[in-house]
């Protein structure tokens, strides 16, 4: 079978052309209805169609596009997994088993949550975003990472930036991956302390889940070793179990205390907790965890996208609210660019970078299939943030901002909260939250920042009115379950990660600390790394503005500029490969992050502007403390937030310097290549014919 | 539905899951390795697959 790639650039038949013509119009009819509506309300089904269509054609043709004329995808060309089949790392694997995997490994919690803090500029920014972004950005990111890493037998990210651009680049990628580890499992852990302060069956049924993962791990490894689907079986069926447990747990007045925290006792039992998973074996927690959140999570996405096709539920949300100027009480900042960071995940993601250049490219039996995982699987991740957009907006927007504003924006007792949410122009009273908590199963649904919540409120008023009402407490905390779990299973990992990269880095000045089996330096390594993100965790719970306001977008931009560091690889191999040509399809995006990540980290830099700038908001603190106006109660807390606007300040600038530092190198290492020196050389094995291409009848 | 569809929707799940990876790893054995002592028995291939599989980067936000 030779490869006819070229030859489907272009619908072949009359009645194709006409099929693409028809998904065309639909899709610009939807886009368009979506972007123009002013009504009051505006159906769902519109948001899935747009989504739909907007992916078709992006995928037909300009995924098409990318593989046939920029990459030149060759399936005669033997993978890394052909060649070195060694039954282990490396195996030719089924192309749908490979894009579950990929798709597993991509969808974690950030494509529910940044879409529901976005809401509140009003459901079309974020919606443009997530489309716009994930077909010309995110998908186009996903794709060619893959793509090269295979042709360099499924080389990390960091790895190729130091072939392929030199050691600074390579540092500055090392050292981008790190921080935004810590930063996202802070952030992430600040998620799920917030959906569990003082809610003993949150936190009951999140507990649970520990000592479930220990059960099915010894399931599977003691009692019956490799038996994946029984053991996750016995694990689902207990989560759910200990989803109702938990309701029960919350009416018993005498079990009710052991679980009602606030949110700085939260953090720290969340930081021990990441501590005991880094340092213990990963048979007993993380590796189960891990098959339960998969499939809890995969099952979700699946019964929420049915559901909302079912119900076809209404926006209520406006299409823009009047934060876009950037008086948001969810996170402070204008539209341009906190959007564009905001919504991460979903749009375009550098993580994916690191799982493109990991254990997929080792499995692809065919760079065919790259054009399906690549691409289609970001277009899959994309899918999930449209539906997080929906279950966020289909909310009454005075509920939405009840539950996401922090108690320091809109005050901390409900009167207050309520009257300057309605004075913002969304209604919303004390008996209506009142009455929406009780039917949760929740004393208070006030300031629940973060988003998990205000998602689950949505996803259990879609799921109890497609799958059965009178059950919304239980679906409620069906959804915390759900993103707790998927969000400790990343906390675990990204701490193992984080904590090999630092031996990995400290096994270069003393050789003990590079060995992964010597415990004393297991345990100071992982402690460095969780106190690293235990540290932005618990001043989070403490920030009288919530911690996501200051915390967010920190993780954004660094997500960003790990996008920008993975494109500037991608542009650099393109220029050395002589395809110069086609360099835009990489350069805009690059381009476009560039521009995001140095104007947002700029305004949280500089910006006059208290919940914006980080340096302004720690002037002000300083000042209002030396002219006295603080209570001498809160001058040492004072003093703490102070020290971490600064923190933050330089993460900032640390963010901000290793951005520009990638894209001026990779300027260098184009423009060297542009005038005919290619240096380094490329670092692509050489053409090895695929013997299975003959042998495989493929597709 | 009969019986060979849901075998193999059965067999197609157990591949995704990772359920078979034992049945996988025996066949590849005996494949391409086959003079080299004795396979790893189901216990100490899942222990050794779970080693492998989570010193990298494999989960993502």
């Amino acid at each position: 079978m030779s490869a006819p790639v070229n030859n489907t650039l272009r619908p072949q038949t009359p009645l194709a052309m006409l099929l693409w013509l028809g998904i065309a119009v639909l899709g610009a009819g939807a886009v368009g209805g979506i972007a123009l509506s002013r009504g009051e309300t505006i159906n769902s089904l519109w948001f899935i169609v747009a989504a739909v269509c907007v992916y078709a054609i992006g995928y037909r043709f300009y995924s098409a596009f990318i593989a046939a004329r920029v990459l030149m995808i060759d399936p005669t060309r033997a993978t890394p997994a052909e060649r070195h089949n060694d039954g282990r790392d490396f195996v030719p694997t089924n192309k749908w088993i490979v894009f579950g995997h990929h798709f597993a490994a991509i969808a974690g919690p950030g494509p529910l949550i940044g879409p529901t803090l976005a809401a509140q500029f009003g459901y079309l920014p974020g919606t443009l975003w997530i489309l716009i972004g994930a077909v010309l950005g995110g998908c186009v990111q996903d794709f060619v990472i893959l793509f090269f890493s295979t042709r360099r037998d499924g080389r990390s990210l960091g790895q190729m930036a130091r072939d392929e651009l030199g050691p600074v680049g390579g540092m500055a990628a090392l050292l981008g991956v790190m921080t935004i580890m810590i930063i996202l499992i802070a952030v992430l852990g600040l998620v799920v302390v917030n959906a569990m302060k003082h809610s003993p069956w949150a936190t009951s049924t999140v507990a649970a889940t520990i000592p479930i993962a220990i059960l099915v791990g010894l399931y599977m490894r003691n009692l019956r070793p490799g038996r994946v689907l029984e053991g996750t079986l016995l694990g689902v069926a207990l989560l759910l179990f200990a989803v109702w447990g938990g309701g029960w747990v919350d009416h018993q007045p005498g079990l009710r205390g052991w679980f009602d925290y606030a949110g700085p006792d939260l953090a720290l039992l969340v930081i021990g907790y990441g501590f005991a998973a880094a340092v213990l074996p990963v048979w007993l927690l993380l590796a189960p965890r891990d098959y339960l959140s998969t499939f809890m999570k995969l099952g979700t996405i699946i019964a929420l996208a049915i559901a909302i096709v079912i119900l076809r539920p209404d926006i209520r949300m406006p299409a823009l609210t009047q934060f876009i100027d950037g008086s948001g009480p969810i996170f402070g900042g204008k539209l341009f660019p906190f959007v564009f960071i905001t919504i991460a995940c979903g749009a375009i993601s550098g993580f994916h970078s690191l799982i493109a250049s990991g254990t997929t490219p080792k499995l692809l039996s065919s760079e065919r299939d790259m054009r399906m995982i690549g691409y289609g699987g970001m277009m899959m991740e994309s899918f999930v943030a449209i539906m997080a957009m929906i279950a966020a907006t289909v909310l009454d927007p005075g509920v939405f901002f009840a539950i996401n504003s922090p108690a320091g924006i809109v005050g901390a007792d409900p009167a207050t909260a309520v009257a300057t949410i309605s004075g913002w122009g969304f209604p919303v009273s004390e008996a209506q939250m009142q009455e929406l908590a009780r039917q949760m199963g929740e004393a208070t649904l006030f300031a629940r920042t973060g988003g998990a919540p205000s998602l689950a409120v949505g996803m259990a008023s879609i799921f109890s009115s497609a799958f059965g009402s009178g059950l919304l407490a239980v679906w409620y905390h069906f959804a915390i379950m759900f993103e707790a779990l998927f969000i400790l299973t990343t906390l675990d990992a990204g701490t193992r990660v984080a904590r090999f990269m630092l031996q990995d880095l400290l096994g270069n000045l003393i050789p003990a600390l590079g060995r992964t089996s010597w415990t004393p330096g297991v345990l100071l390594t992982s402690a460095v790394v969780v106190s690293a993100w235990g540290y932005f965790l618990y001043m989070g719970t403490i920030d009288p503005l919530g911690g996501i306001n200051s915390l967010w977008p920190l993780f954004g931009i660094s997500n960003q500029m790990l996008a920008a560091i993975a494109l500037c690889v991608a542009t650099t191999i393109l220029m050395k490969s002589g395809r110069a040509r086609y360099v835009p399809v990489t350069a805009l995006p690059l381009a476009w992050l560039v521009t995001i990540t140095s104007a947002a980290a700029w305004e949280k830099l500089f910006s006059p502007e208290l919940r914006v700038g980080f340096l302004a908001h720690a002037n002000d603190l300083a000042a209002r403390l030396a002219g006295g106006a603080i209570a001498p109660e809160n001058i040492a807390q004072t003093r703490q937030i102070i020290f971490n606007d600064h923190l933050n300040a330089g993460l900032t600038l640390l963010f901000l310097v290793i951005t520009w530092v990638l894209v001026l190198d990779t300027l260098r290492v184009s423009w060297r290549a542009y005038t005919g020196h290619v240096r380094p050389p490329l670092s692509e094995v050489p053409h090895i014919p695929s013997r299975l291409v003959e042998n495989w009848v493929r597709d | 539905m009969n019986t060979a569809t849901l075998r193999r929707f059965w067999n197609a799940l157990r591949t995704v899951t990772g359920d078979d990876a034992y049945e996988r790893y025996l066949a590849h054995w005996r494949t391409q390795h086959a003079g080299e002592g004795s396979p790893l028995d189901r216990k100490a291939f899942f222990r050794s697959e779970l080693e492998r599989k989570w010193n990298g980067i494999k989960r993502c936000c």
